[in-house]
């Protein structure tokens, strides 16, 4: 076996330095009826690097890459361009193979990157401290929620109805457990967001109102006119981002007056991956919120000698010091997709993610324009960054199924995010990135053509 | 006015129905370099023996207990910018909370300085 | 002529006295220990490294007035000037890649290449979550064919696998246990933890909203039956017990304490952090486990990339599965492979306790874990956790006479070996021994914990060392041992040779910085 280095001679002599006879005695605290006597049944043999290669390659390409179609996909996970050197950093052994830095006098490379990525999320999100990251978007979310009560001593959570309904889900799972009351609804197919019934919600009982910024159809919200009435009632506002991308061209969160900034940072650095590991962002507008936030803290400090340095810190907030007292029991959270993350956000720097952001809505816009002129095809929405929402006048859903065995990944089906709304069935999100090529928009066009064109024939 | 202690280290002040409290400098010696102490807000009420206020050192997070029942009126505001005020000097400056008292008969099961200065000879 | 290294010297053998500190450098680097300052320094706010089109001020907005006017302040390097900043970075850092990572309870055990190369293929990485399943049959094979196995290999009938980590997982457990509890009207509020646990353990119980109690360890390192006995009642929903424990220990009544808590109407979860002792060799099913997670980043070897990201899926007893998280992976009668979510499990899953995160878990450690399976196989799984335990018990008997071993007494240790501070002299602590194993070139091992032992020291070498590497790791810890035991106090300054000596965390504390702020602005 490739990856054993103990020989059976080598074997021989540590049983003997151990004084056991062989490596069934040092089992001995088993219980008979519960030993295995060979190897267990319903798995292969080991096998040799070429050959499982060669299986795993049998399933990948049981797949349609993103890469190898005309792709719309987004709500939550978005396709950009990641550059080569992200990758080779992030496969770096010291890096890869690093374990969490509870020893800083050796791991001051894992914890200064750790210190950019939290400054980096931090000035991107508008706020003053961001952890070292969470999970994913949605379960960072809840923790949100989670510590909004904690700090306001208040439990009822309004959510906008713009909140992707995944998050929802998470939310209302975790809710159902800690006795919390979740607001939510299912959003209206309306050009802009309805601020004002948001608003309507918001009470003396309220401990936070949840914003999603860009939201799940797309929309951009007025952050700016929700924070002032919830933080009148004592209520804190938690903007949700799932793609970082946009607050290169739209304003921050946090200068909108979110108090807490969280959200999914996939889009840079980390790739689709089906859905994970994906990288949790998680930042407080108000520095006196720090000893609320769940999740590991990196902060600098000095060596014996006086040389800056790093460690882990304020820990007492964390299970493996506070144990049932903690702020969350998150152990392990994103590290390397941090650092995905963080790389990548070097190499674009303020002027390529400002480059970034706007080549993506320029072409978001191109999208939509041709879009517009498919019969049948209707965009919602007034405003967006990089997807939008069109109706198609049918079932999204079978159009989706139906593109994709043409190489066509349309979007995600607003039937599918949302099953039990009727009124939804015909929604399509379109999310458009610098990966998309003119040519990609036109066969997203044409094949909506022909498939609209077939529906409305028959 | 007199003072108290505690077997959790804590000690109190006591003058007639209001009370000062904080952990004495046996505590904060066992504890070692205090980084952040999470005081009740004024307003409060406490109950002797339980949960009152949290202390921690970089690596442990101590509650502290009231040592009686009452209503508190104030935290110290010096500890918020500077814990290491516990350290240097526990048993004055580095006061935690000030409360007023609801059973002053709630002091008879505590030690006088003699009594706990004995008690941690003890420990 | 004299024959070259006439001396016999190799790597391994001490040279003699002490190691001169050498002059004062002008870069303040040494040889190959670079400094290296934080981008925020290094960096403008207009340089990049990537090639973007200009914006294009014509083209149309529809931003719809959320313009962003206020500079980001995000530095920007070119990319010979990224590769340069992390890698040098990566040099401060210890990796398993470097060598020995003997820190128990984590499992730092090689990570094959291969299961990096399968992640990247485009199928898996390039690949949207949200992508029809008929475009993602490879994906959703890779999740069922995992979860089957991971159900082989524990000897239980159900899985869930989108929890994202190890807690995460045990949240996952411990959600199932209350709602089937709640599905039979039965509201229990309390659950049982050995003191010995894992510090997510009470931190999930307390998130779930249970009241968290301690159950005491007997003088061998075990659970205490009898106590644990004596507590059950109608009040606990169940206990949360590791195996192999945090000790190192197998605990040999689990059997016992899983029919005891059953009988009492609780449910048993099993904290499988420490399941690679036993992989292959033991099915926790066949000892009345209700719900276990599995650390794909410990037992199946996904790297741990400094902290994360881990994936924890959960196996489950018949009495928990209908009530597993959404989504998940149903083969269905024509071989094609479905996800299950809300749209579809209405009818069949409806008893399912919801959703537990945005997408369908960590497919990136998927690939990687199956890989690992695929490549050991049944015979290789099964001689992991046999090796495991082989290098554990080495590492426990060489050092036995140096370090005080609590439990050794009792029998073998499983796949990792627990020391206290008990003869060490001067006033010196575990920490220091820690920082003196660094100055050898070694990550120390896991520290303080468990709790129930003064000064633990909790080594695991892991099945991926030979036995040349684990002999000088012995040699390296016995030095460092004996230095402790005799009080040497250059042990209370150490490390000496690493990038940073001892960080003062006490300030880290007190005065929080926690991001960059430009010292000109301040």
């Amino acid at each position: 076996m490739r990856y054993l280095p103990l020989t059976d001679t080598d074997r021989t002599e540590m049983l003997a330095r151990i004084g056991a006879p062989d490596v069934d005695a040092l089992f001995v605290d088993v219980p008979e009826v519960a030993r295995l006597d060979g190897p267990i049944h319903g798995l292969p043999m080991h096998a040799s690097e070429m050959a499982v290669e060669q299986h795993m390659r049998r399933l990948s390409d049981k797949n349609l890459a993103a890469g190898d179609a005309a792709f719309f996909l987004g709500a939550g996970a978005y396709r950009h361009h990641v550059p080569a050197s992200v990758d080779h950093i992030i496969q770096r052994g010291e890096f890869l193979t690093a374990y969490t830095p509870y020893q800083p006098e050796i791991a001051q490379g894992t914890l200064q990157m750790l210190f950019e990525f939290q400054s980096q999320v931090a000035r991107l999100y508008g706020c003053a401290v961001a952890n070292a990251s969470m999970y994913d978007g949605s379960t960072a979310c809840w923790e949100a929620i989670s510590m909004a009560g904690r700090v306001t001593r208040k439990s009822r959570a309004v959510l906008a109805d713009g909140l992707h309904p995944h998050y929802v889900s998470v939310v209302d799972t975790m809710a159902k457990f800690t006795g919390d009351t979740i607001l939510s609804a299912t959003p209206k197919l309306d050009a802009g967001c309805d601020e004002d019934a948001l608003i309507a919600q918001i009470d003396d009982q309220t401990s936070c109102v949840v914003v999603q910024y860009p939201d799940i159809l797309g929309r951009l919200p007025d952050l700016a006119k929700i924070a002032e009435v919830a933080q009148a009632k004592g209520a804190l506002l938690i903007a949700v981002n799932t793609e970082p991308v946009a607050l290169g061209a739209i304003a921050s969160p946090g200068e909108l007056g979110a108090d807490i900034v969280v959200g999914e940072g996939q889009a840079l650095g980390v790739g689709l991956q089906f859905g994970g590991p994906y990288l949790g962002l998680f930042a407080v507008r108000n520095p006196k919120h720090v000893r609320q936030m769940p999740g590991r803290l990196c902060g600098e400090t000095v060596d014996a000698e006086g040389k800056r340095g790093f460690v882990l810190t304020l820990s007492t907030r964390e299970q493996h010091i506070r144990r049932e007292k903690a702020t969350s029991n998150i152990c392990t959270n994103s590290g390397l997709c941090a650092l995905a993350f963080s790389v990548h956000m070097t190499l674009l720097g303020e002027k390529g993610l400002r480059a970034l952001a706007m080549e993506n809505h320029r072409l978001a816009c191109l999208a939509a324009d041709r879009l517009a002129t498919v019969p049948g095809v209707t965009v919602i929405n007034d405003s967006y960054f990089n997807e939008f929402t069109v109706t198609l006048g049918t079932d999204a859903r079978d159009v989706v199924r139906k593109l994709s065995d043409d190489g066509v990944l349309a979007g995600v089906s607003l039937g599918r995010l949302y099953p039990d709304a009727d009124g939804l069935a015909n929604g399509l999100l379109v999310a458009v990135t610098e990966t998309t090529s003119e040519d990609d928009i036109e066969m997203l066009a044409s094949a909506l053509e022909e498939a609209l064109g077939v529906e409305v024939s028959a | 006015m007199a003072r108290y202690f505690t077997e959790d280290h804590e000690w109190i002040d006591v003058d007639g129905d209001t009370a000062t409290v904080g952990i004495t400098d046996y505590a904060q010696g066992q504890l070692g370099d205090i980084v952040f102490v999470e005081l009740p807000d004024a307003g409060a009420k406490v109950a002797k023996g339980k949960d009152a206020a949290v202390v921690e050192s970089v690596k442990a997070a101590s509650d502290v207990y009231a040592p009686i029942t009452g209503e508190v009126t104030e935290g110290n505001p010096a500890l918020e910018d500077d814990p290491a005020l516990v350290n240097s000097d526990p048993e004055d400056g580095g006061w935690f909370f000030k409360l007023t008292i609801a059973d002053t008969g709630e002091l008879d099961g505590l030690m006088d300085e003699a009594a706990y200065k004995s008690f941690c000879d003890g420990l | 002529m004299s024959a070259p290294n006439a001396s016999g010297w190799k790597p391994g053998i001490p040279t003699a006295g002490d190691t001169p500190a050498g002059p004062a450098t002008a870069t303040g680097n040494r040889a190959l220990m670079l400094e290296e300052p934080l981008i925020f320094e290094l960096a403008g706010n207009d340089t990049t490294g990537v090639d973007m089109p200009e914006p294009d001020n014509a083209a149309p907005n529809r931003l719809g007035g959320r313009e962003r006017s206020a500079p980001i302040g995000l530095p920007g390097l070119s990319e010979p000037e990224t590769v340069r900043h992390y890698t040098r970075l990566s040099r401060q850092n210890y990796a398993i890649d470097l060598g020995l990572f003997p820190l128990g309870s984590c499992t730092m055990k090689h990570n094959p290449r291969l299961n990096e190369k399968v992640a990247r293929m485009p199928g898996f990485l390039d690949c949207h979550p949200l992508t029809p399943t008929q475009s993602a049959q490879g994906a959703l094979e890779v999740i069922h064919q995992l979860g089957e196995w991971l159900k082989t290999l524990t000897g239980m009938p159900a899985v869930a696998m989108s929890p994202k980590a190890g807690a995460h997982g045990e949240l996952c457990g411990i959600l199932a246990i209350r709602a089937a509890l709640e599905a039979r009207g039965d509201a229990r509020k309390v659950i049982l933890c050995p003191e010995s646990a894992h510090g997510t353990n009470p931190a999930t119980a307390a998130f779930a909203g249970y009241e968290v109690e301690d159950i005491p360890a007997n003088a061998n390192g075990r659970v205490d039956l009898a106590a644990l006995e004596a507590r059950l009642g109608p009040d606990v929903a169940g206990v949360m017990i590791t195996n192999p424990n945090t000790c190192g220990l197998f605990e040999p009544d689990f059997r016992k304490i899983a029919d005891a808590v059953h009988a009492a109407g609780g449910f048993v979860y099993c904290d499988g952090a420490n399941f690679n002792a036993i992989v292959g060799r033991v099915r926790p099913g066949d000892l009345g486990v209700d719900a276990m997670h599995i650390n794909l980043h410990k037992t199946f070897s996904t790297p741990h990339g400094g902290g994360g990201p881990g994936s924890g899926p959960v196996v489950f007893s018949e009495a928990l599965a209908p009530y597993a998280p959404l989504p998940f992976v149903e083969q269905l009668g024509d071989g094609s492979f479905h996800l299950v979510e809300e749209e579809t499990a209405g009818e069949h899953h409806a008893k399912s306790f919801g959703r537990m995160t945005a997408f369908n878990g960590q497919m990136g450690m998927f690939t990687r874990a199956l890989t690992y399976i695929l490549s050991h196989g049944a015979d290789g799984l099964r001689q992991v956790a046999e090796d495991a335990v082989l290098n554990a018990n080495y590492v426990l008997r060489s050092l036995e006479d140096v370090l005080h071993a609590p439990f050794a007494h009792s029998g073998p240790c499983m796949h990792e070996a627990l020391f206290g501070d008990k003869n060490f002299t001067g006033g010196l602590s575990t920490l220091d021994l820690a920082k003196g194993l660094i100055d050898e070139g070694y990550h120390p091992m896991t520290m303080y914990f468990p709790l129930v032992v003064h000064g633990a020291m909790l080594v695991e070498p892991t099945e991926t060392e030979s036995k040349a590497a684990l002999d000088q790791f012995i040699m390296a810890l016995r030095s460092v041992a004996e230095r402790a035991n005799a009080g040497d106090p250059t042990l209370k300054t150490a490390p000496h040779f690493a990038p940073r000596r001892r960080l003062d965390e006490t300030q880290a504390a007190r005065k929080p910085l926690l991001a960059w702020s430009d010292p000109a602005l301040v």
